[in-house]
């Protein structure tokens, strides 16, 4: 018997509404995850470049620690490992978002850390020289120039966060994938199914990517 | 007449490198001094000492009546001198994100708690009186070098300070622009402002310098006024010194 195989496009159409339901629950733990992110990124960024050794070292633990092993590991520690520790489940939700959380974070204090330090000398000297204390000179001079180099790998790791969320179909969160792997165990289309998946991810990290884009332009003309 | 700035036996090292030594040096009231010396020589450090922004290992230094001590104390008038005296770079480091006028209002509004309407009245009568009044909406970016050093002046003067330090204010500049950045210079040292300048420009120093100091290797091996300098060097590193940056 010949193989044939046919793309179903009926099938691919049936299992958008199914799909788009979880949507909603990708972008709740990206964005959800990475703003809490971009939070422990800018403590930890600049903790880890601070003049003192006991506030550097917690930062780069952290930033290793969670750089240095799997997101996967991750939540799944956070989602089975520690219920043990605190006596009470953990939402997978709240578990997906945790882990987007702590793992951007360290990425993002690397993109703090090396967006402050591509900032030159002079700018700071300049500031004290002006009678601004080191608090007002860092807001207010250095950190909104660092800001400005930060946004295009700021962007990348919101990409790459959305891209994560796609594990967390492991501890049962009603994302994008796992919307796709319970509909394919009722109608077996995996291609299509995937496809369309597939398709959602590319709609939202393009849509990211374009915004992205526009952000940097304008920021980029005024320095 | 008052003494601005007062330095005794201050020394500086980096690391074991000894940059600053026993240096001593007044500058009074409405004084022009400038400083020279070969690159490396430690006239850069030394205004910078000034400010706070170098620290030194030993010795004395007052700004104004207010005292910076040695390394590892604790300054407790840093930021009151910071106020007092503004500081103009070689490579001007303005800020690249504010406009011209809004890089001149920043300090007073921050440190001196000026209203906006007060702040931006400084800026445009500073800017005018460096000659840029038409800039003021622009970012430095578009500003040619000339320019942009002008700007620097003005942000320092907004802060009203009582001493001025130039750390070779000229040097990052292309040949026809120096001339507008020392006419500046030389309008304030007219008006009476206090000033220390590092330069390489010996013209500008033999008109505009009330005392010229000539620092060899950390050291201020000879200080005068600049006739006496410029013309009738008594150290044999001066002369040779002068001989070969007047020679061109």
């Amino acid at each position: 018997m010949e193989f044939q195989f046919q793309f179903d496009w009926q099938a691919a159409i049936d299992s958008i509404p199914f799909l788009l339901k979880g949507v909603p629950y990708t972008l709740l733990i990206s964005f959800g995850g990475l703003a809490i992110g971009f939070v422990l990124g800018i403590f930890f960024g600049l903790l880890s470049i601070n003049k003192h050794w006991f506030l550097r070292w917690p930062a780069t633990a952290y930033i290793e620690i969670f750089r240095g092993t799997p997101i996967l590991v991750q939540v799944l520690f956070i989602f089975y490992g520690l219920p043990d520790l605190i006596g009470g489940p953990i939402d997978p939700l709240t578990a997906g978002i945790a882990a987007i959380a702590l793992n951007s974070g360290a990425y993002i204090s690397e993109v703090v850390r090396g967006g402050v330090q591509s900032i030159d000398k002079g700018q700071t000297e300049a500031g004290l020289s002006l009678g601004l204390s080191r608090t007002q000179t860092f807001w207010s001079i250095v950190w909104p120039q660092a800001f400005r180099r930060m946004i295009p790998p700021l962007g990348n790791q919101a990409i790459v966060s959305i891209k994560d969320t796609s594990l967390f179909s492991v501890i049962g969160v009603g994302e994008l994938v796992r919307q796709g792997q319970v509909y394919i165990a009722n109608t077996f289309t995996a291609f299509e199914v995937y496809f369309v998946v597939a398709i959602l991810y590319l709609m939202i990290t393009l849509t990211l990517s374009l915004i992205l884009r526009l952000v940097e332009r304008r920021g980029l003309t005024s320095v | 007449m008052s003494q601005i700035v007062k330095i005794e036996d201050m020394n500086k090292y980096f690391g074991d490198l000894h940059v600053l030594k026993d240096i001593n040096l007044t500058v009074d009231a409405g004084e022009v001094v400038v400083i020279i010396g070969a690159s490396g020589s430690g006239k850069s450090t030394l205004i910078r000492c000034v400010n706070g922004l170098e620290e030194f290992e030993s010795g004395h230094l007052e700004v104004d009546g207010h005292p910076l001590i040695p390394k590892g104390g604790n300054q407790k008038s840093l930021a009151e001198i910071r106020k007092q005296v503004g500081m103009v770079f070689q490579q001007f480091n303005l800020f690249p994100h504010l406009t011209v006028k809004k890089n001149i209002m920043l300090a007073p509004m921050k440190v001196k708690d000026e209203s906006q309407v007060v702040a931006n009245g400084t800026a445009e009568r500073l800017l005018q009186r460096v000659g840029i009044a038409d800039q003021a909406n622009k970012y430095p970016s578009h500003l040619s070098g000339g320019q942009q050093q002008r700007v620097a002046i003005a942000r320092a003067l907004a802060m009203e300070p009582r001493l001025m330090l130039f750390d070779e204010p000229t040097s990052a500049l292309d040949p026809e622009m120096i001339g507008e950045v020392l006419d500046v210079m030389r309008e304030l040292a007219k008006e009476g402002m206090t000033m220390m300048v590092v330069t390489h420009e010996m013209g500008f120093a033999r008109e505009v310098a009330d005392r010229v100091f000539y620092i060899h290797e950390g050291q201020i091996v000879e200080e005068g006024k600049p006739e006496d300098v410029f013309d009738n060097p008594q150290n044999e590193r001066t002369q040779s010194f002068l001989s070969r940056v007047l020679k061109h």
